[in-house]
This record gives C-alpha cells, sequence and structure tokens, in this order.
C-alpha cells in the first residue's frame, strides 16, 4: 500500500512526476496564496459594507423584492460542479491522460463559467428592471460593490481560461504552463468559497434580516 | 495497477468526495430555507452553519488544506487572514451598529 503523496507547498501540488514544475511552482503558488489572501480581506470589506448597509434602503426595493433564489440555486450549482471540473482538468495534466480529456474538462469548465455569468447578468437585469439600480440606496450600492465584483473575477478566470487554452495549443505541455493551471485552478475554488459567502451573507442574510 | 493510476484514482475520488459533500451541504440549505422559509433566527443560524460546513470542506477536498506539517505553512497564513478579515468585519459591524443605535435610527 502506498503513502499519500507527501505535498512539498501548499494546496495543488504537481508532485514528484513532474518534478522540476513542482520545484518551479512551489515559490510562485506560495506568492499566489498571499494574492489570494489579500483578495479575500477586500471581499471581507465588501462583506462588511453590506452588513451594516443592510437597513439603508432608502424606501426602495428590497431583499425580498430583488432576489430570485431560483436563478441563485442554478448558479450555485454551475459554480460548485465547475470547481470540480477545473480540479479534473488540473488531473488530467498532472498525469499525462489524453488530450482530448485535457481539452473536455477545461471546455466544460470555460461553458459552466460563462453560464454562470450570463444568469448572474440576467438577474441583475431582473434587479435592474424592479428600480433595483445601484444608485438607488446604501443597500444597493453595497450589493452592487460586492456581487459584480465577484462576477468580475470569474470573468477574468474565464478569460484566463482561455489564454491557457492558446499557450497549451502554442507551446505544449511546458512546465510553466502546469505551474500556471495549478494557479488556474487555485483561483477557481477560491472563487467558489467567496460564492458559498455570498449566498450564506447576501442572499440568505439579506432575506432574513433585510 | 501501477503507482500512478492507482495516486491517480485516489485524486480523483477526493475530488469527487468534496463535490458531494458540497452538493448535500447546498441542497440541505436551499431545502431548508424552501420548507421553513428565511425570517426566523433559528432558521438563519442553521443556513449560516451549514455554509461554514460547506467552507470548510472546500478548503479540505479542493484546496488540499490540512493539519499536515507540509501545509501547515500554508494554514498559517489562511489562518492569519481570517483573523484579519474577522477583526474587518466585526470591528466594522459592531462600530456601525453601535452608531446607529446612537443616532436612533436602529431600536435597541
Amino acid at each position: 500500500m502506498k503513502r499519500a503523496p507527501t505535498h512539498s507547498y501548499p494546496g495543488l501540488n504537481l508532485g514528484r512526476r513532474h518534478a522540476s514544475a513542482d520545484k518551479a511552482s512551489e515559490v510562485v503558488t506560495f506568492g499566489f496564496w498571499v494574492f489570494l489572501m489579500s483578495d479575500l480581506v477586500y471581499f471581507g470589506l465588501m462583506f462588511a459594507i453590506y452588513i451594516t448597509m443592510i437597513d439603508a434602503q432608502a424606501g426602495g426595493p428590497g431583499p425580498h423584492e430583488l432576489y430570485d433564489l431560483k436563478s441563485i440555486f442554478a448558479q450555485t450549482l454551475i459554480l460548485l460542479t465547475s470547481s470540480l471540473t477545473v480540479g479534473l482538468a488540473m488531473l488530467a495534466l498532472k498525469y499525462n491522460l489524453p488530450r482530448a480529456r485535457i481539452v473536455l474538462w477545461f471546455g466544460v469548465t470555460l461553458v459552466l463559467g460563462l453560464s454562470f455569468l450570463v444568469l448572474e447578468i440576467r438577474d441583475f437585469m431582473a434587479m435592474a428592471d424592479k428600480g433595483g439600480i445601484p444608485q438607488r440606496s446604501g443597500f444597493l450600492s453595497a450589493f452592487y460593490g460586492l456581487v459584480p465584483l465577484h462576477g468580475l473575477h470569474v470573468a477574468t478566470g474565464c478569460i484566463w481560461l482561455i489564454v491557457l487554452g492558446i499557450q497549451l495549443r502554442l507551446f505544449g505541455l511546458t512546465d510553466r504552463l502546469m505551474s500556471r493551471v495549478v494557479r488556474l485552478a487555485l483561483f477557481w475554488h477560491f472563487l467558489d468559497l467567496i460564492w458559498i459567502g455570498i449566498i450564506t451573507i447576501v442572499y440568505f442574510g439579506g432575506l432574513s434580516y433585510g | 495497477m501501477d503507482k500512478r493510476s492507482e495516486m491517480h484514482r485516489r485524486e480523483r475520488r477526493r475530488y469527487i468526495v468534496g463535490y458531494g459533500g458540497s452538493l448535500l451541504l447546498t441542497l440541505a440549505v436551499f431545502t431548508i430555507a424552501y420548507k421553513y422559509g428565511i425570517q426566523t433566527k433559528g432558521v438563519y443560524l442553521s443556513i449560516a452553519l451549514l455554509g461554514l460546513a460547506q467552507l470548510i470542506v472546500q478548503l479540505v477536498y479542493f484546496l488540499h488544506i490540512d493539519r499536515r506539517r507540509s501545509s501547515r505553512e500554508d494554514l498559517d497564513l489562511v489562518l492569519f487572514s481570517t483573523l484579519v478579515l474577522l477583526i474587518i468585519i466585526l470591528g466594522t459591524v459592531w462600530i456601525m451598529g453601535n452608531l446607529a443605535v446612537r443616532m436612533h435610527t436602529y431600536p435597541m
């Protein structure tokens, strides 16, 4: 029985098979973690503003009129599944699975990321139709400061995914590229964590206390 | 079975377990919200606790953060950032809430 693979640096690992890529990843991956955690503090500030602004509705539409839980449920499932597929894409690269499998998982992740964005933008448009625009009240300003910020991160992740796909095609599977894929996967998982915070605090919290 | 595909299988299983756990917790949260409404404090508390559980499941199964010696450095980073975050959020909520009470915009 083999022992569990040892981890030489935090988070996702390339392992001993890709020893040179693994070593090259060590420092940048830790640096990327530091970036993620500072991004987390930024999100935390936006959460704090939202919590303090929850009652500042200034007679405008509140959470009960604006939030559509069915759409939020669909978005949650999509984002969660994309977090699984980006992990499977990482594993496909790590274990040199056939190219078709790598392309499949990256493709599925991209499609899921884009459909998440489409649903989210449709929600924002439905909210705007009911008078829920950022300048209406402090509550709505805080909402639009936080939730689209997460959407912007997802959009960045999608662009990053496309750029990596092009690089994969042009340069093949180099060490450098593998270490970039590791960071993309970390980023993507991180966005899923933020989304859990958003459904718990923004949507359910808003409906409970707003 | 060779060592490589054995390791692959194990890592893939880890992702799938994490996904299944997160899926169950998500379904639980939305079922509670749908069945009991979201108005009472007890319901919101259970939703918040399930959300916290899901954060931990994803940190362990997707981001591979645990108490093993090799990833401890990273656990330190995450814990320290969480501490900063809690100070920011709780501090803001405390001060602004207190201000709202003093300005009589919010009932005691």
